[in-house]
């Protein structure tokens, strides 16, 4: 709309970006090339996601867009315009402990797979992914799933046990 | 039910997998800014000048020089090391000018608009140079420190008849922390001059000694608090003082609170790494495979400053030898000075290193006398009343070969071997697989007197709310400190695991118990907290507000009455060696004795698989049994050996740190690799609990002890899969390429 512009702007001021965050609407007037990270962290005090590395390589940052795992990182705001975004908060449907958790963050506690927690909460959302794509998926599909997620502290092996423990949780049943 | 033994959930687990936990850089403070820290590109040189360049309004932005710093040094142990770089530059990467400014966006132009004219100086840019001294950087001869190791006669040994002599070299490389949280901190400094700094921190009470040597402050005007640790491994032990003693001057003299966040590559290229090594052995073995004398040379590349080499050095120098009964030992170790930034810190502490070289060399000797790798170490395992290196007689309760016969049923070794060397003699599909392993042990908390000088403390008291608090300088940064601390504490008071908090590591509130290092919070650390709770529980019971047995309500109503009525219930507990150690370190730098309370002992095991097209060494499976003491809660304890094998497989195959002029040049996560979650093979993890006496309910110490023993078992299936006897860390595929051609062609 780059010959039209919005009558509802000022002199300078561009239209909202308007996006969905953990089901609520937000429009923010920023500028649109602004990492989606920054948005999150900065403008709606949405701290959960971390950066870890900035370029893509760490994971640290993954959420949700629309159900895809995105690195918050590469992401500019105004590419997720109308969108919805699935953040670590988005997860839990209140803070007031373990019974108000996700599956994925109860199987987290149970299994170990959180050690220092700052690749948490995107491994989290790395698994939430996986587990609205595939019904079960077996240990092979949990490790390509999450390789995007760099964790330096457990060595994965708990990680891929939250995960199995969280798809029985879901699904019910044993291991795959 | 004690918590004990028990896998409770974390204490800190509904936070991290929320999202809630605060990191150091989810928080801010009113009127904060930000800082940045402008580096050499030199390895060394003179400093002509630093200029500003147009174009930048310089008038707004706070700017730090050498000038500016009241004692410029960062305190740690031979205090050498400059806050900022005055006058002469010491390594690449080193801190010469800060800034800060509101506007991230400005302060990244501005750092580049600040030129810094260096004289260039000959650099010495390896271990190699720093012993051919083609500069002298650091005394008469680079050596930061040098160690001897002497146990009966090397030499008389080696000139009996019928002895066999095996000679070999080894190396390994840097190694970076890639915690995925980087270095951070905030620092506010009030109109009265004390300083807080809030941060990422391993050791709070380092960066207090730092800050106030720094700004000649006493104690309780330099407060230190640990915020939530996104991972630190060693990589924020010492180097935490430096980025907090620069956000402090930032924050001094712009009077707003300072966040310095290093992005990444920052972080990768300016901060510590594993010190490299080079070790030489010469080993005199009976042709039936019974080790009679090790005469080593080990050094490490320390950097270009001392930092903690000295004390790396010597944990790798005792470490060399093994666990092994060996009747003449000697061992020559030293650091050396180079113009890299200064290796430091990293979990296992300069024992990787040395045991690398001598785990491999083993496999090497064992196949030239043509004995089965497992047989050699067995024919030369330490037992119980025999002596260590420093002379240390054993008094764990130890079986070598018992835990070997474990290893070897449980990863199926024979039938394996048998498998794979069939497979390779028919010829393969293009895979050479092999098997591998590596025998070790880790000495639990600081070496030598260490523990003594350290004197830790840690104190317990009562909430107005009937809960007790543990007060610990020991910070959680994944290991699960609070939660063991928690358990040890509960069963200590007789009470639930949810009845104990654990208080924030902040100076102001807990005593100092050491740093988080060494893998002494458990059994150094957590035996403080028993006995601390020991003594609340003693006190309730003797002012007879509290009687045995009680439940956890009639302990809680006790602790509340005993607050209401007598005021706080407060008690403390001091570090005691055990009065059977003794250390010495000699004038020349010779040690001997007790270099560890106790040790954890192991048996790693990897199977290796060897791409014959790409050239690519797969670990496929991994089995890592130990014997450390009681363990305190069995899923972290798992977790902390199968992250310390993660790491020790990166080491051993992935993480190559690339120099240039001083420089690591690949200083990016899409580089340097480590292990994701499709490179790490299924960990077999099994312990063996043999009670340590002075431990908390017998507990040892394991964070360390999983770094050790990977490389080696890895290096020696790759020597199993392919015959290629390789011997610097890390296995690259270029590596196996070059060793194959080689072989091939000569």
């Amino acid at each position: 709309m780059a010959d039209a512009p919005a009558p509802s702007a000022a002199a300078g001021a561009p239209d909202p970006i308007v996006l969905r965050v953990n089901g609520v609407d937000h429009a923010l007037r920023v500028h649109p090339m602004r990492r989606l990270l920054d948005v999150l962290r900065e403008d709606l005090r949405l701290t959960g996601t971390k950066e870890g590395c900035g370029e893509g390589e760490c994971g640290a940052c993954a959420v949700l867009v629309d159900g895809q795992l995105v690195d918050a990182c590469l992401v500019a705001v105004a590419q997720v315009r109308g969108r919805a975004v699935t953040t670590i908060e988005g997860l839990a449907t209140g803070t007031d402990g373990m019974t108000q958790l996700g599956t994925i963050q109860r199987a987290f506690i149970e299994h170990g797979g959180a050690q220092c927690g700052i690749c948490t909460p995107g491994m989290i959302l790395a698994a939430r992914e996986l587990l609205d794509r595939v019904a079960r998926p077996d240990e092979a599909a949990i490790r390509e799933a999450l390789a995007g997620n760099i964790c330096r502290c457990t060595g994965y092996t708990r990680i891929f046990a939250s995960v199995v423990h969280a798809i029985a949780l879901e699904r019910g049943g044993g291991a795959p | 039910m004690p918590a004990i033994g028990q896998s409770v959930p974390r204490k800190e687990a509904v936070l991290k997998v929320t999202g809630r936990a605060r990191y150091v850089d989810d928080g801010a403070l009113p009127g904060m800014i930000h800082g940045v820290t402008v580096r050499s590109a030199c390895p060394r040189g003179r400093i002509r000048a630093v200029r500003f360049a147009p174009g930048i309004p310089w008038d707004e932005i706070t700017v730090v020089t050498a000038a500016d710093i009241p004692h410029n040094v960062v305190a740690l142990i031979n205090d050498d090391q400059p806050a900022l770089a005055d006058r002469v530059i010491g390594h690449a990467e080193e801190p010469v000018v800060l800034l800060a400014h509101a506007d991230r966006a400005l302060l990244q132009r501005a750092r580049a608009g600040v030129i810094i004219d260096v004289e260039p100086l000959p650099a010495v840019l390896s271990l190699e140079e720093a012993l051919a001294k083609t500069a002298v950087v650091w005394g008469q001869d680079n050596v930061f420190k040098e160690y001897w190791i002497r146990k009966g006669d090397v030499d008389a040994a080696a000139a009996r008849a019928g002895l066999l002599l095996f000679e070999g070299e080894y190396a390994t490389g840097a190694q970076e922390h890639l915690y995925i949280e980087p270095n951070g901190v905030i620092a506010e400094v009030t109109s009265d001059g004390a300083v807080t700094v809030s941060g990422s921190i391993q050791c709070p009470y380092y960066v207090q000694k730092a800050l106030m040597k720094l700004f000649d402050l006493p104690a309780e005007r330099a407060r230190v608090v640990q915020c939530e640790t996104g991972g630190g491994f060693g990589g924020k032990e010492e180097y935490p003082s430096m980025i907090a003693v620069h956000a402090a001057l930032l924050a001094k003299k712009s009077g707003r609170p300072v966040k310095i966040i290093y992005d990444r590559a920052e972080d990768m290229a300016a901060t510590t790494k594993r010190h490299p090594s080079r070790t030489r052995h010469r080993t005199f073995v009976t042709p039936g495979g019974r080790l009679v004398a090790l005469d080593i040379d080990f050094v490490i590349d320390g950097g270009a400053y001392s930092t903690l080499s000295q004390v790396v050095l010597s944990r790798g120098c005792i470490h060399a030898a093994g666990p092994y009964d060996v009747e003449h030992v000697r061992i020559r170790a030293r650091a050396v000075a180079t113009s890299t930034p200064p290796h430091g810190a990293f979990r296992g502490f300069g024992a990787p290193q040395s045991l690398f070289a001598l785990e491999r060399h083993l496999d090497v000797i064992a196949r030239r006398l043509g004995i089965a790798p497992e047989e050699l170490r067995r024919r030369n395992f330490v037992r119980k009343g025999q002596t260590l290196a420093t002379g240390q007689v054993v008094r764990d309760d130890i079986d070598m070969s018992g835990l070997l016969d474990r290893a070897l049923s449980a990863s199926d070794w024979h039938a394996r071997r048998a498998r794979f060397a069939l497979e390779s003699a028919r010829g393969g599909d293009g895979v050479r697989r092999g098997m591998g392993l590596a025998t070790f042990l880790h000495g639990t908390g600081f070496t030598g007197s260490g523990e003594k000088f350290l004197a830790s403390v840690v104190g317990a008291e009562a909430t107005p709310e009937g809960r007790v608090r543990v007060l610990a300088a020991s910070t959680e940064i994944g290991q699960g400190t609070s939660t063991i601390f928690a358990q040890i504490a509960a069963d200590a008071l007789g009470v639930p695991y949810d009845d104990v908090e654990i208080a924030t590591p902040d100076t102001r509130d807990v005593p100092n118990s050491g740093p988080t290092v060494a893998s002494r919070t458990c059994t150094i650390v957590g035996k403080l907290v028993e006995s601390a709770a020991a003594s609340i529980k003693a006190q309730l019971l003797a002012s007879g507000l509290l009687a045995a047995p009680y439940d956890s309500a009639a302990f809680r109503a006790a602790c509340a009455r005993y607050v209401r009525t007598h005021g706080p219930l407060r008690s403390s507990a001091t570090y005691e060696q055990p009065p059977d150690l003794t250390w010495s370190e000699g004038t020349c730098g010779t040690l001997s004795g007790d270099a560890y309370g106790a040790y954890s002992w192991a048996v790693y095991v990897a199977q290796v698989a060897v791409d014959a097209v790409t050239f690519e060494a797969h670990v496929e499976e991994f089995w890592a049994l130990q014997e450390v003491g009681k363990v305190i809660h069995p899923l972290l304890a798992a977790g902390q050996i199968e992250g310390g094998v993660a790491q020790g497989i990166g080491w051993a195959l992935y993480e190559n740190v690339v120099w240039k002029d001083g420089r690591m040049s690949n200083d990016r996560m899409t580089d340097y690799i480590v292990p994701t979650s499709a490179d790490v093979p299924p960990i077999h993890v099994v312990f063996e609990e043999r009670p340590y006496a002075h431990g908390p309910c017998g507990a040892k110490g394991i964070g360390e002890l999983p770094m050790d023993g990977p490389a080696p078992a890895i290096f020696n299936a790759i020597a199993d899969a392919t015959g290629l006897e390789l011997r610097r860390v890390p296995a690259t595929p270029e590596v196996i390429f070059e060793a194959m051609e080689e072989r091939a062609h000569g």
